[in-house]
């Protein structure tokens, strides 16, 4: 490798579309979600720096870790979470924001990748010894269980109707962004339930069961503070982007190769989020128990009979199905 | 070596962002199962009844005014009307209607309260948020009227402090309309929404025979189907001239409360009408110069339910005994009969769904438990008291 290739993987990794560009998303993501939801709720809603100024607050205050807590378990969690969110948003960014160039990466590595998360607040809420994150982690377990199954169904329908001449799978991102799977009433479905697993991937209404604030006091996280608190943040925050941006990539077709393309792309997400936020701010928080039947027992069905019509409309030939 | 498994215990509370008050209810969980919920209050004791008995009769509406900023209405009127007992003080018709209107202003705003409140404890922040939006257009009327948003300072021995303008009159009932359709919009909004029915249908049920058994009062009675209200069974201020029904529902659960307050709300409204347009003229207060020895009670159908207040007069100007019971007194107890074998999630709606209110129910006895004696007595609490007071003035002197 030469000093220029070294140079520019660092670039790649740590400014665009890597650590910085991924965080200003995120951040900027982490603001459109209070200020619209201040607006359905007739506030006014944070400046657009307020997501940074809280993480800048947090990164100078003092971090507490729990005497009785797996003290290095406790401290590494977020750091792998951060990471993990990171690789995910540097891949699908660089994917979509490079014309014509191959995209890096199959699904599997994606959803692979969009697991370590939810694993990391695993671990970090295992690891805090307080009866609130236990429960908490026993529901973020119990949450992931819900939806994996979900979404990998979801994922299977983008697939067969993706299915190329040669019978070939499309696995790589790249043959996923060349189609929109949408258009069509399979993956208009598997579309939708994918939307609901984000949903649930992000924590948000109705699935912020594992942080709760009125029951567990924040569950996963209630003895993170500081800096440490503050990567978590940053987390959920590059994941508030990476996960709608895998999903347009999945389902919408990604972003184009032309400005025209980029500016769809942009405004794909930007629905993504506004989906998101709308669910958000017309539910109230479910159950786990209810969660879990919702995934299982209603997106389940709906996705095998989603499964059926992409496989039927494909050895029928009927695009629309 | 001897393994004892310690069951798990979940805090809520002291400190917590269930509710905005200091609560500790110890929940023994299995999984999600909640097995046991000790409560444990009094962690706000301001010993109210205690200055009540240092402040003349005149003064001490003020401070019970102060026991709920919510129930900033009841408190003093079940007080006043305790002391008009015990001097046979009849006040004029004016005042008992403007104590009406105050009174049931005062329950459409709290009812609403909750429901924002109870949106917020089950995450749905923007019922939280619309709830309280809607709850403005009542708080300026309370305070077109006395001048205040809350703590209305506005009952007193013999009548009313402040009049209603007769000049606002048409106004305020113009006013009302949009109130009520507000209301309506949002108790049907409750109604329809099959995800509150979801979270909140079934849940925490209090049956009638338990509501009956802890003595619960309020819309927390009246939604285990026990049709229980002060303003039917003993009527005060004008609730007997008024067309209005008791809101009762029999299921007992979250729900069942919600909808009791929602409806609620809309006969609150239908009462303010009525009390607005038959409204007569007159003075709104008389003069009261001398309380004589004597002791009277006052009750309440505050928006929690029942509040009671018992005043002693030995002919002086202050009482001598003055003891006040806030609802949440009673209701909170229940708990125990609604709580336990519930899901986590559930008996956090439920701990919210009797509108407790925790500083208005504080009382404090410490006692040896094993022997059945009274530690502290009144004079060595006041002492300490007094002591510590001391400390801090020497500090900053």
């Amino acid at each position: 490798m030469t000093m220029n290739e070294i140079l520019h993987n660092l670039f790649v990794m740590l400014v665009f579309p890597g650590l910085l560009f991924s965080v200003a998303c995120g951040l900027l993501a982490v603001w459109i979600v209070r200020k619209v939801t201040a607006l359905i709720h007739h506030r006014i809603g944070p400046p657009p720096a307020q997501p940074l100024y809280d993480v800048l607050k947090l990164l100078g205050k003092e971090t507490l870790i729990p005497e009785a807590g797996q003290k290095v378990v406790f401290v590494l969690a977020p750091m792998l979470g951060f990471a993990g969110s990171l690789v995910l948003a540097t891949l699908l960014w660089r994917g979509n924001l490079r014309p014509g160039q191959p995209f890096l990466g199959d699904v599997i590595g994606a959803v692979y990748l969009m697991a370590i998360p939810s694993l990391a607040l695993i671990l970090g809420g295992s690891a805090s010894a307080s009866p609130h994150a236990a429960i908490g982690t026993s529901r973020e377990i119990k949450l992931v269980i819900s939806y994996e199954l979900a979404l990998v169904l979801a994922l299977i329908v983008a697939l067969i109707k993706g299915v190329g001449a040669g019978a070939t799978l499309p696995l790589s991102l790249g043959a996923m962004a060349a189609q929109t799977p949408v258009w069509s009433v399979s993956g208009m479905l598997a579309f939708l339930i994918s939307v609901l697993c984000v949903q649930a991937k992000l924590g948000l209404v109705p699935f912020d069961i594992a942080e709760a604030e009125t029951e567990i006091a924040g569950g996963v996280l209630i003895e993170y503070s500081g800096p440490l608190l503050a990567l978590w943040q940053l987390m959920q925050a590059v994941c508030l982007v990476a996960l709608p941006l895998f999903v347009v990539t999945v389902f919408l077709g990604g972003f184009g190769h032309t400005a025209a393309g980029m500016a769809g792309g942009v405004g794909k997400l930007v629905l993504v989020l506004v989906l998101l936020i709308l669910i958000k701010n017309t539910n109230p928080r479910v159950r786990i128990d209810q969660a879990m039947k919702f995934f299982w027992f209603l997106c389940g069905p709906v996705l095998l009979a989603a499964i059926a019509l992409a496989m039927i409309g494909r050895a029928r030939g009927i695009g629309w199905l | 070596m001897k393994v004892t498994m310690q069951k798990p215990v979940l805090p809520v509370g002291p400190v917590h962002p269930l509710q905005e008050e200091m609560e500790y209810f110890q929940l023994t969980v299995d999984g999600e199962i909640v097995t046991d919920i000790d409560v444990r209050l009094s962690y706000n004791h301001r010993g109210i009844e205690q200055i009540s008995e240092t402040l003349q009769f005149d003064q001490v509406p003020f401070l019970v005014s102060r026991i709920c900023g919510i129930c900033s209405a009841s408190h003093p009127l079940a007080y006043v009307q305790a002391v008009e007992e015990l001097a046979q003080i009849t006040p004029p018709e004016r005042a008992l209607y403007v104590r009406t209107i105050i009174n049931e202003l005062e329950r459409i705003h709290s009812h609403i309260l909750w429901v924002g409140l109870a949106g917020h404890f089950i995450g749905y922040e923007t019922v939280f948020m619309w709830a309280w939006k809607y709850r403005e257009p009542v708080l300026d009327l309370l305070e077109a009227i006395t001048g205040n948003r809350n703590n209305y300072g506005n009952v007193k021995v013999g009548g009313c402090r402040e009049d209603i303008d007769p000049e606002l009159v048409p106004e305020m009932l113009k006013a009302l309309d949009p109130i009520a359709q507000k209301m309506e919009m949002l108790t049907k909004a409750v109604l329809d929404d099959p995800i509150l029915h979801a979270r909140l249908k079934g849940v925490g049920i209090l049956s009638k025979a338990d509501a009956i058994r802890y003595a619960v009062t309020g819309p927390t009675a009246r939604a285990s189907g026990v049709p229980i209200d002060v303003r039917r069974d003993d009527p005060y201020a004008m609730y007997g001239d008024l067309d209005w029904n008791v809101i009762t529902q029999e299921e007992g659960d979250v729900f069942a409360k919600a909808v009791v307050r929602l409806l609620e709300t809309l006969e609150a409204v239908k009462i303010v009408r009525q009390a607005l347009q038959q409204l007569p003229g007159g003075p709104v207060a008389v003069e009261v110069r001398e309380i004589p020895p004597g002791q009277g009670v006052g009750h309440v159908e505050a928006p929690r339910g029942e509040t009671f207040h018992y005043v002693r007069s030995d002919g002086g100007n202050r009482p001598v005994r003055h003891k006040a019971r806030a609802p949440s007194y009673v209701n909170v107890p229940s708990f125990k009969a609604s709580c336990i074998g519930q899901k986590m999630s559930d008996v956090m709606i439920t701990l919210a769904a009797v509108d407790p209110c925790y500083s208005c129910t504080e009382r404090i006895a410490v006692v040896d438990a094993r022997h059945g004696k009274v530690l502290y007595t009144y004079e060595d609490l006041l002492r300490r008291s007094r002591e510590e007071t001391e400390r801090i003035r020497e500090r900053f002197v």
